[in-house]
């Protein structure tokens, strides 16, 4: 049984259908792509399958938990994290207090009123060693908002994954990103792929088809197509769609 | 060396040159020609103000209706030593006690709201309440206010102080004030602290690392409401009344231009220096003219214009001008003291 799975996602805002029939699954420990152009429902699929819409109709499991229609919080707390296509920091914090108050160390320490924020040396750990993972340790008392676009990007990252999550949605990480910043952090997807389970939502075919084990096509709030990067290759459905380009 | 993690010293300097600053008040306030009372209202609206920051300054959460909070604190305070008992403990905590019930019942509809619709709906429950005090008369004294509120004798069971005397009164409220900035101090520096500062900053992101935004909204304004209506038990104390015009939308304007104009959306001090500017302007322009107001809310407005961080924003401004100036390596740059 996969890791993730939705089964037959409905949604609609007012008379217009955005998902339509969306099952999909994600194996655990592999790196799965979900590619369509522009308004296809890409992202609206990434906000229901981690709690932002309830679907109308339809079923999301996660580790065999039937978690449909629960708040983002709670499922955050099973251990799904997500970044976001328009890059959402704490932007008066730290780059370390970014990370920091996403470990589950800090909210589990949420009722203490009077205590130090961060003093655990375990806490200080866990959040550097997960900026240097990203390559940002050297910035740790920088503020989030003075960092480069490309830096707010790794950054963005390194929260979801303090949450140290099972799975990680990746919405669009490349997004605004120049060639220089799509190689670097693909370098650092390559480095998490195996670690966790990963999903990325991506319009930049290189980079999916290079890192992905298994890619879903969605078009007009559906999935057209699903496969390995090769077996797409070979699809006529892809190849006559505008997603054509990759070859 | 990063300075992650480093704890935050629970004593700073700012803190004890306030203290010490307003323990000395009462030795020359009536020298420069003014008098006991208004240092007493000073603290005790520094103290409203502060507990009113945690709200607007530290969780971003506007909110136009705190005087109720307040007000509640003073009647509950009066309705005790009539009602029940005569004790000065026993009545402050029966204050704070019902306003921080007042405030857990809006906030337990106002949590799940952000922005302008958090604030409107904070005015109409401020009026809901103002509207309940007026017309309450058999509890609250309706427009006449509840009269002839004892100023009750701060006993330790060995000593009892009387504070029916401006001085004696002035420093009972300096160590409520003590009390409450030191709290307010270590919450905001705790982890529930930074949780609502990251909860300020973004909701949204917040809530997808796993935090319940609403409960900590709720929780930031019952302890705001909470020790608001302690200043409000204090400003009970210090009238020997308590009437419904704290509890009225302007009431609860001041209180928001204190805050501002002192700088509370970047210094934990911001709302005390604000009082203090209210409470002179009122009285130094006052002597002048009866339009006081209007030059202070044309003070405000240029500084909302020019300078949102309020004096506070300047001061700290002025202060980093002077260290760029000073010789190499004799002004570290230092956290700010004020956040």
């Amino acid at each position: 049984m996969a890791l993730f799975e939705a089964h037959d996602l409905h949604l609609r805002f007012g008379d217009r259908v955005v998902l339509e029939n969306v099952s999909l699954a994600f194996e655990a420990g592999k790196l799965s792509g979900i590619m369509g152009p522009n308004g296809a429902g890409k992202t609206t699929c990434f906000n229901v399958l981690t709690g932002r819409y309830k679907p109308d109709r339809g079923r999301v499991l996660f580790d065999g938990q039937d978690i449909t229609g629960r708040s983002p919080q709670a499922i955050a707390r099973l251990g799904v994290a997500r970044s976001f296509q328009l890059m959402t920091l704490f932007d008066e914090f730290t780059v370390f207090e970014n990370v920091a108050i996403a470990l589950p160390a800090t909210r589990q320490r949420g009722r203490d009123g009077l205590g130090q924020a961060y003093a655990e040396p375990a806490l200080v750990t866990e959040a550097l060693d997960i900026l240097d993972r990203v390559g940002l340790a050297d910035r740790a008392d920088a503020e989030a908002k003075s960092l480069s676009y490309g830096a707010r990007r790794a950054l963005e990252i390194a929260v979801a994954l303090a949450c140290r999550p099972k799975l990680l949605f990746l919405d669009e990480p490349t997004a605004g990103l120049g060639s220089d910043g799509r190689a670097r952090l693909a370098d650092l997807v390559r480095k998490l792929k195996g670690l966790l389970t990963i999903v990325i939502i991506e319009h930049d075919m290189q980079f999916l088809f290079s890192l992905a084990d298994t890619i879903s096509v969605i078009h007009w709030g559906q999935v057209i197509a699903q496969g390995t990067p090769a077996e797409l290759r070979a699809n006529p459905w892809v190849e006559t769609s505008n997603l054509g380009r990759l070859n | 060396m990063t300075q992650a993690g480093r704890p935050v010293p629970t004593f700073t300097t700012a803190m004890l040159a306030s203290w010490l600053f307003f323990a000395s008040v009462p030795l020359w306030i009536e020298r420069v020609g003014l008098y006991q009372y208004l240092g007493v209202e000073i603290l005790i609206f520094a103290t409203y103000a502060l507990a009113f920051n945690l709200v607007l300054g530290h969780a971003g959460l506007p909110s136009f209706g705190h005087g109720a909070f307040f007000g509640i604190g003073a009647y509950a305070f009066g309705l005790a030593q009539f009602n029940v008992v005569a004790n000065l403990w026993l009545c402050l905590a029966a204050a704070t006690l019902a306003a921080a019930l007042s405030g857990a019942l809006v906030a337990a509809f106002i949590s799940h709201r952000r922005g302008i619709y958090y604030a409107l709906m904070t005015i109409a429950f401020g009026q809901i309440f103002w509207f309940i005090a007026i017309k309450a008369h058999a509890i609250t004294g309706g427009e006449d206010g509840l009269l002839k509120i004892a100023r009750l004798p701060a006993s330790l069971g060995v000593a009892a102080f009387d504070l029916k005397d401006n001085v004696a009164l002035y420093y009972f409220v300096l160590v409520v004030f003590m009390g409450v900035s030191l709290l307010l101090w270590r919450l905001v520096h705790s982890p529930f602290g930074r949780i609502v500062k990251a909860i300020k900053q973004n909701e949204t992101r917040a809530r997808f690392v796993g935090y319940d935004v609403w409960r900590y909204k709720a929780a930031v304004l019952v302890i705001s409401a909470a020790l608001s209506g302690l200043a409000g038990a204090l400003f009970a104390m210090a009238q020997t009344s308590a009437f419904p015009d704290v509890m009225s939308l302007h009431y609860s304007g001041y209180v928001v231009m204190m805050t501002l104009v002192g700088g509370g959306l970047v210094s934990f001090w911001g709302p005390v220096i604000g009082a203090g500017a209210f409470f002179l302007a009122r009285d130094v322009i006052g002597a002048l003219t009866t339009g006081w107001m209007l030059w202070f809310g044309l003070l405000f407005v240029v500084l909302v214009l020019f300078k949102p961080e309020g004096l506070a924003g300047m001061f700290a401004s002025l202060t980093k001008r002077e260290r760029k100036t000073a010789p190499a390596g004799a002004g570290r740059a230092q956290p700010q003291a004020g956040e």
